[in-house]
């Protein structure tokens, strides 16, 4: 029932389009990883011992108190295939979790803005997702959750590696932070691949939409940190922050520039995205992507005054195909998807 | 002085290896130390957990021979090393003690190295809680001392007193 109403809702707390830099920085994320200190790791875990860790957290999750906001809780078999795609393209579980439901659950809470995913690649993913750049609440957010777990739950950790992990790069802290920011200026520039290859020397990762191995799509990077033991959570955030800020910066700069040097062109670009949006009438995911970053330049440079950042933050979740076929309640072959996405798009831009 | 490898251009590289006590020298010409370096080197695949068995197995032919001839096993959970190289993830917690000194190289080359010194569980860090916090406030305390501001380096030595005497130290 009350998954139901998560994946009908299609505002989650990250689009409000609010915050910190939230012309630049679209979104921000802190994910914790925690494993049961009884239970081996999920790679090695049998589907009776998944099930038991499952009610574990499940009742761990059940005594939160109210104040920290109401979760829903779903075992991932429960969630049919196109339902968990949807939780996919709304950042609440990743493509993994999603692929290999067996043994495996999530909890989220009301606002979308906290989940927990249950036997991925540790038994615990705590996750928090926010707008602009709040890294600091987030990770307050995500600490208490984490809190309020533990203290039903024995969490493994060890005085010198910290919190123990499947995966060795994960350990100590467990925490992967990341900022998602919009970079067109930097991209049509062609200084984007310059100021982003700097980042492994800062110790930070640069990836795609959907997190790791997922490509780059409508100029949107996720940078995020890389070490995660010999450095306290503040220390990384706050590398985090200030690199972001960098980066925010440097784009700024650029569309100062492309005002400057090239206004023409840009105003131009920016209304012939408007354009094709606004009419046409079969449109792919990639192009609406590359479209919507145009136009969502345009905004934030004043040429265009709708649709609003929350507009286009809804526009790039609910274009993607999971979204497509759920709301439209019948699977779809590729052009009826581009057909509905057209349709929907210019729905919300008239 | 030729390369031991070609025979043909100068060696200019001289490497020498010391494995289990037995020391191999070579010497060798630019080119073919290249071709050298290359072999022992991975393959760069972009699959994370291939990244990190590779990572585990950076100079397989010294690990052969440190490595023992029968595999060792993780008491918890079964696995052995040879399986957690394979797919890049441990299968316990207990595998982080069993497997520590085979761990720690790669861990270096991970996190270059360090122990962890951020959260601590609030139920069960218990002591380990407070004694990071003394280390903190110490460090602090240093600090203040070396910008000479010494009244306020005195109430956080009060601070971790007060704190050293609730562990019992």
């Amino acid at each position: 029932m009350g998954m139901e109403n998560i994946l009908r809702t299609t505002a989650s707390r990250w689009m409000e389009g609010k915050g910190n830099f939230a012309d630049v920085v679209i979104s921000c994320r802190i994910r914790l990883a925690r494993n049961l200190e009884q239970h081996p790791f999920p790679n090695a875990l049998s589907e009776i011992q998944a099930k038991q860790v499952i009610d574990e957290v499940q009742t761990a999750v059940c005594k939160a108190p109210k104040e920290m906001g109401i979760f829903q809780f779903a075992a991932l078999e429960d969630v049919s295939p196109l339902e968990r795609f949807v939780l996919v393209e709304k950042h609440l579980i990743s493509p993994q979790h999603a692929e290999n439901p067996v043994g495996r659950a999530v909890a989220i809470k009301e606002d979308q803005s906290v989940s927990i995913m249950v036997n991925e690649e540790d038994h615990l993913r705590i996750q928090c997702l926010l707008p602009g750049l709040n890294l600091e609440n987030a990770w307050n957010e995500a600490s208490q959750i984490d809190d309020m777990l533990e203290g039903s739950l024995d969490i493994a950790y060890g005085e010198k590696s910290g919190y123990l992990t499947a995966c060795p790069t994960n350990v100590g802290t467990g925490l992967r932070a990341s900022a998602m920011v919009h970079l067109p200026a930097l991209v049509l520039t062609n200084q984007v691949s310059r100021v982003l290859g700097l980042l492994p020397q800062l110790g930070l990762a640069v990836r795609g939409l959907y997190g790791e191995g997922s490509e780059v799509m409508g100029n949107l990077f996720q940078v995020s940190n890389q070490v995660t033991l010999g450095k306290t959570e503040e220390d990384i955030l706050a590398n985090l922050s200030a690199v972001t800020r960098q980066i925010v910066d440097k784009e700024k700069e650029a569309r100062q520039v492309l005002l400057q040097d090239a206004g023409e062109q840009v105003e131009d670009r920016v209304w012939r995205a408007y354009g094709l949006l606004s009419n046409a009438r079969l449109i792919s995911g990639q192009e609406a992507l590359a479209l919507l970053s145009d136009l969502r330049l345009g905004m934030d440079l004043g040429i265009v005054s709708n649709p609003v950042s929350e507009v286009f933050n809804e526009l790039i979740v609910i274009t993607s195909p999971a979204h497509l076929q759920f709301f439209t309640g019948r699977e779809m072959s590729t052009t009826a998807r581009d057909l509905e996405r057209a349709k929907l798009i210019r729905s919300r831009l008239i | 002085m030729y390369c031991d490898e070609c025979k043909q251009r100068p060696a200019t590289v001289h490497l020498t290896k010391i494995i289990n006590g037995q020391k191999h020298e070579s010497h060798l010409c630019p080119q073919c130390a290249q071709k050298d370096q290359e072999m022992g080197s991975f393959n760069p695949s972009f699959a994370i957990p291939n990244f990190l068995a590779a990572l585990f197995n950076l100079n397989p032919q010294i690990e052969e021979k440190i490595v023992p001839a029968q595999s060792v096993i993780c008491s918890k959970c079964g696995l052995s090393f040879e399986q957690i190289t394979q797919t890049g993830r441990l299968g316990c917690n207990e595998c982080y003690s069993e497997f520590a000194d085979k761990l720690e190289p790669l861990l270096r080359r991970i996190h270059g190295g360090g122990q962890h010194v951020g959260k601590v569980p609030l139920r069960r860090g218990g002591s380990i809680r407070q004694r990071k916090e003394i280390e903190q406030l110490r460090a602090r305390m240093q600090q203040l001392i070396t910008r000479e501001e010494f009244e306020q380096a005195a109430q956080i030595r009060d601070q971790i007193r007060s704190l050293e005497q609730g562990l019992g130290v």
